[in-house]
């Protein structure tokens, strides 16, 4: 299960909508161990495309120095999909690569409603989990 | 003094689950094949067929080796390594 908080659940969403029709993503970085995504960072998608994702590998290696610095792990990584379902593609369950990540899906192919579904991949296999939003984590 | 290499969680089956390891080399190709002989296993999750693999990143001194000499990047005594798998998708 994913328990997020819904100020953190909005920034995601958001960011997906204002990159829409590129894929947004990021993470939510929270204390190691705690399984509480805390700090959100919204990434460069240095693909700027409508069908892939890749973190910048300079921010990517800025954001883990930082991480281990403040003693965080990326509690949440998430990406959107912009026409088709917030579902794992083939190539997002093939390059996963964090075993104890939520991995966060939200679909922007519909202007009017979002679909925000998250996942477990572990060893090339995905499973969904329930999304609990909070008022406050 | 040799090299700090950094390894990514993913990766730490090959290290006996320790964060960081050390090795020596002449090139990143060198030190790899070094990590390899204590640490079986690790240089196919970092090198394929056409050099390093697409979505492991490899930075020294805080570089991004695709930048600089990829596999024959030179490193020397004291340089730190870092590997991080891409974060990526589709």
């Amino acid at each position: 299960m994913l328990e997020i908080g819904q100020a953190t659940y909005d920034e995601i969403v958001a960011h997906a909508r204002r990159d829409h029709p590129d894929e947004a993503c990021g993470v939510v970085a929270g204390p190691a161990g705690s399984d509480r995504p805390t700090r959100f960072v919204p990434m460069l998608n240095a693909a700027r495309s409508p069908t892939f994702y890749e973190f910048d590998s300079q921010d990517l290696l800025a954001l883990y120095r930082e991480m281990d610095e403040r003693d965080e792990e990326p509690v949440v990584i998430y990406h959107s999909h912009t026409a088709t379902e917030a579902y794992p593609s083939r190539t997002d369950i093939a390059l996963a690569m964090e075993p104890t990540a939520h991995y966060v899906l939200v679909s922007t192919r519909d202007p009017d409603s979002v679909e925000f579904r998250s996942y477990r991949i572990v060893d090339g296999a995905v499973t969904e989990e329930e999304v609990r939003v909070l008022a406050a984590l | 003094m040799s090299i700090e290499v950094r390894i990514p969680t993913i990766l730490r089956q090959y290290t006996g689950g320790e964060k960081a390891v050390e090795g020596s080399g002449g090139t990143l190709s060198e030190l790899i094949d070094d990590l390899e002989s204590r640490h079986s296993g690790l240089r196919d999750r970092l090198v394929d067929d056409k050099g390093l693999r697409r979505f492991v990143n490899v930075y020294l001194n805080d570089e991004d080796v695709r930048f600089l000499g990829g596999l024959e990047t030179s490193v020397k005594d004291g340089d730190n390594v870092t590997v991080l798998p891409a974060v990526a998708g589709g």
